[in-house]
């Protein structure tokens, strides 16, 4: 069997590296304490899985880098992340929103890798990460639904949120060479064979929250080869400005 | 009520700390509903594993003694020395009392 490259463990870690830096925007900014801290758990969460993640992938790669060259001292086209997770935080409900997409999928992901035994190392990453990810997706199905079927206000703004993230979503299922090795080698199913789960279990949590699924062809894509929206730089300008000004600085 | 219409309830928490003992009083926080209760003090006073379990109470719903009623509630405990259990020993194999 062909050792796998380190391109998917990337993705997974600059998913959730992205994520985290996105959610940490909301530090300080959240609609009330308690979600505040909610956000910031979140973000830590996701942070501890990139760190796991990247450290694995700079191992891997075996040309010394480690999770910090690899989280600082990449440029925005050699980060590995899907669309969704780099889109701006805009409102409450559009956080939410992305993050119950995103959520429901990096469950069904996590839980597929926790329960392979072909690569040891990223299933026990995984098996700690269900974990939490269960709580992230709980906690954003439940604002989700309380959104949407809350005020007149409130459902008119996550309904407009869904229709302007649900572009994004198409990506999270898309295979190439890298998905269809690990699916070959026995670690992850190909995207594409979550996607009818991943539909269901949202087309539910929509209904009860009284969301209508919106009907788009659009297909924004790109983000694994590297091809991203404008916006993740600016996330990495302020992500890596302190380590690219001082290499090496540490608190 | 003098809070804002827009303000969410007030809730106490109370976590239980390890099993077999009681859940204690930790704090308050603000939540719209229990779920969301249950949630937020998960965040907010169990992030450092403090706890094994949570119990939310709105704090409306807690009736409390005042302050007035002090004397006739407490003072007349104080000369019952004999409700204490002081006048015979514990085995060592008892713990938390």
């Amino acid at each position: 069997m062909a050792k796998l490259g380190h391109e998917w463990i990337l993705r997974l870690g600059d998913d959730a590296l992205v994520l985290a830096q996105r959610l940490s925007e909301w530090c300080s900014h959240g609609p009330a304490l308690e979600e505040d801290i909610a956000l910031s758990n979140i973000a830590l969460d996701l942070l501890g899985q990139a760190r796991a993640l990247l450290t694995l992938a700079g191992e891997r790669e075996g040309q010394g880098r480690d999770e910090d060259a690899l989280a600082y001292f990449r440029t925005d086209r050699e980060f590995s992340n899907a669309l969704l997770v780099e889109v701006p935080n805009g409102h409450f409900g559009d956080t939410i929103v992305r993050q119950m997409l995103f959520d429901q999928f990096a469950l069904l992901r996590y839980e597929a890798l926790a329960g392979q035994s072909a690569e040891p190392e990223v299933a026990a990453i995984a098996a700690k990460a269900v974990k939490e990810v269960r709580y992230h997706a709980a906690h954003s199905a439940q604002w989700v639904v309380r959104l949407g079927d809350g005020t007149d206000e409130s459902h008119n703004k996550v309904q407009e949120s869904l229709n302007v993230l649900w572009p994004y979503t198409q990506e999270l299922f898309e295979d190439d060479a890298v998905s269809q090795a690990c699916a070959a080698a026995g670690v992850l199913p190909l995207n594409a064979s979550y996607h009818a789960r991943w539909k269901e279990q949202v087309l539910a949590i929509l209904e009860e929250a009284t969301l209508n699924c919106p009907e788009t062809s659009a297909l924004l894509t790109g983000g694994r080869e590297g091809k991203h929206t404008e916006h993740l730089s600016y996330l990495l300008a302020e992500m890596q400005v302190l380590q690219r000004t001082y290499p090496g600085a540490k608190w | 009520m003098s809070a804002s219409k827009n303000e969410w309830p007030l809730w106490e928490v109370f976590v239980r700390s390890r099993q077999g003992l009681s859940h204690k009083h930790v704090g308050s926080l603000h939540a719209a509903d229990a779920t969301m209760a249950v949630n937020n003090a998960r965040d907010v006073y169990t992030r450092r594993q403090e706890g094994t379990s949570i119990w939310v109470v709105k704090a409306e719903d807690i009736t409390a003694s005042t302050p007035a009623e002090k004397d006739i509630l407490f003072d007349p405990a104080n000369d019952k020395v004999y409700r204490h259990p002081t006048f015979y020993d514990l085995p060592d194999e008892v713990k938390n009392m």
